[in-house]
């Protein structure tokens, strides 16, 4: 493990940046970043992501001002990362655009499923409303400071969480609402 | 929530409630012709004037992300066709390059060039349609008509390359599902050549149009910093002033050998919008010329066993064809990228078409996440149509060119 870890040191001896410049001022919450197919993403612990993405809309250089997209994961199948970042089952995705450098940064937000609670971002952009809406529909993560938290594509008396690993591809729920010739049709 | 609340709520500072008294709720949709699909929208009127605008989706939600962790590579291209139905080949497009992405490969330059090509006549035909469709929402009957004529001949085109019109399912991982057939030049240089007459028709009924400016002039007007706060792309951030084209700021499949500009609006209204997909047609038209003549000869799938499929002779022929279609066909087997993930993202007519793929190295993705255009524009539709008159929510709707389809996913 020690040897992998100095080998990839060895082949990547610069930090990005941005990277430099987030380890720079929140120290503690940069977890780790990884710059993979020229994409650079980076790993921040949940109590300071809402001031991360602050500082990279508008203090770092270049600034990621352009939220592309946010959504989430659930790793509970993937048994590696789960052991990597602390049994956090989920992972909150964010993917930013810089328009100055069109240069992309993805900040990935590992949530632990006993507090299924990260700080929202729609004072940071307008976008991330339904973005965040959309992923406490089909996960379950509440957004903490969203003005309007309820299920976007999903009717609001639906019960569970779609995308989450477990949910089945088929079957819950389909049947239980019709009845089948049982009462006088 | 109490009605008289809600209306407190709602009520802009600008309007003095004394006089208006209590606001009226309509429901606009989901089965609403001006919708396009099934979008439904509730609005609070004060008289004509729209006091809020809750737009209410998920009527057309089919799960095409769960369905992107049991399908595999391959498969789930069918799925892409169903998300903006307007322009399926762009969708296609943009999956098969994420995947590509993940695997690090690149198509060689005659598979490249033939995306390319399809991709721009799906721009012009998905434009057409929201052109046509748009025009006759606010009452001009024959744009319609005169661009479902042309769009036609785009389908045709469509239909003998890819065997279907709308579920075209053109891509493969790795390369593209034939080749073109032997007369496609012809016909899209025939196409071509009589196109911008036609466009110039379109022009003379609408552009000068009394009628047409004043329903769409300042009408659905968004400033470029909202634009951005909104993460707005393609031609309805183009229309704000911002310059943003990912087919030049980040090239994919061999876009920077091709000599275009990018149409700017300034205004960011409905108009603009208009302008924008106008001319953003008569550009890629000038891509696909391009294209057609200096299109190479060679193969268009990568040279890969794992990957692309043998030839149907080798496959019947050799063993070894038979034994690498097997491996790629077989459940279990199949495409295999290697662990990790990737975002890429292409400039489809709508605007910036996401596909997030997460990889555990099996045959099928741990995730799919797609970002689609049509989701933004429609989260700004409050902002837009705020304030304005109710009359004017279908041509902003219009303006905006909401597919159900990729909007619920």
């Amino acid at each position: 493990m020690s040897e992998q870890q100095t080998a990839a040191e060895v082949a990547e001896p610069q930090e990005p940046i941005v990277i430099q410049q987030l380890k720079e001022k929140f120290t503690d919450h940069i977890l780790t970043f990884i710059d993979q197919r020229s994409e650079l993403s980076v790993i921040v612990s949940k109590d300071a992501s809402f001031e991360i993405l602050e500082f990279l809309k508008a203090g770092s250089n270049p600034s990621y001002d352009f939220l592309v997209d946010v959504t989430a994961i659930d790793y509970s199948q993937m048994e590696d990362v789960l052991v990597e970042y602390d049994y956090a089952r989920f992972m909150v995705i964010y993917h930013l655009n810089s328009f100055m450098t069109n240069e992309r940064l993805r900040v990935k937000v590992p949530v632990n499923e006993k507090e299924l609670t990260i700080k929202s971002t729609v004072a940071l952009w307008k976008s991330a409303d339904w973005l965040e809406r959309e992923v406490y529909d089909m996960f379950g993560i509440n957004f903490d400071g969203h003005p309007n938290l309820r299920r976007i594509l999903m009717p609001d008396d639906f019960e569970g969480f779609p995308l989450r690993k477990d949910y089945p591809l088929r079957g819950r729920g389909e049947r239980e609402k019709f009845n089948f010739g049982r009462e006088n049709v | 929530m109490s009605r008289t609340k809600l209306g407190e709520e709602l009520m802009p500072k600008s309007v003095d409630r004394s006089t208006t008294g209590e606001p009226m709720t309509l429901s606009f949709g989901p089965q609403h012709p001006a919708t396009h699909g099934t979008l439904r929208i509730v609005l609070e009127l004060d008289g004509e004037t729209v006091l809020k605008a809750t737009p209410h989706l998920g009527y057309l939600h089919t799960g095409f992300e769960k369905l992107g962790e049991h399908l595999d590579y391959n498969q789930y291209i069918v799925v892409t066709d169903r998300m903006n139905y307007l322009s399926p080949l762009s969708n296609n497009f943009g999956y098969a390059l994420a995947v590509e992405k993940l695997f690090g490969m690149e198509l060689p330059k005659r598979g490249q060039y033939v995306r390319v090509i399809m991709a721009e006549l799906s721009r012009i035909a998905d434009h057409l349609i929201w052109l046509g469709t748009s025009a006759l929402d606010l009452g001009a009957f024959s744009v319609f008509l005169y661009g479902f004529q042309q769009r036609e001949k785009l389908y045709k085109i469509f239909e003998n390359t890819t065997g279907a019109r709308l579920t075209t399912s053109y891509t493969r991982v790795g390369g593209l599902l034939r080749d073109l057939y032997p007369d496609f030049e012809n016909e899209v240089r025939s196409f071509i050549r009589d196109f911008p007459e036609k466009l110039k028709e379109i022009h003379t009924l609408l552009t000068k149009n009394r009628i047409w400016m004043d329903r769409t002039k300042d009408v659905g007007q968004i400033s470029s910093e909202d634009a951005i706060n909104y993460s707005y792309t393609g031609p309805c951030l183009r229309a704000t002033g911002v310059d943003r084209d990912l087919r030049k700021i980040e090239p994919y499949s061999s876009y920077d050998e091709f000599d275009f500009d990018v149409p700017v609006g300034s205004n960011g209204d409905a108009y603009d919008r208009y302008l924008v997909r106008m001319e953003e047609m008569v550009q890629s038209c000038r891509i696909v010329v391009q294209a057609l003549d200096n299109l190479p000869d060679g193969p268009i799938n990568v040279e890969s066993h794992k990957i692309s499929l043998p030839s149907k002779q080798d496959a019947y022929g050799h063993i070894e064809g038979l034994i690498h279609h097997f491996k790629i066909i077989m459940d279990g087997h199949g495409i295999q990228p290697p662990v990790g993930e990737v975002y890429c993202a292409t400039e489809s007519p709508n605007g910036e078409l996401g596909f997030y793929i997460v990889s555990d190295g099996s045959g099928t993705a741990y995730r799919v996440r797609v970002r689609p255009p049509s989701f933004f524009h429609f989260q700004a539709f409050d902002h837009l149509i705020r304030g304005g008159m109710f009359s004017d929510m279908v041509a902003v709707l219009g303006s905006l060119n909401v597919i159900a389809g990729e909007l619920d996913r």
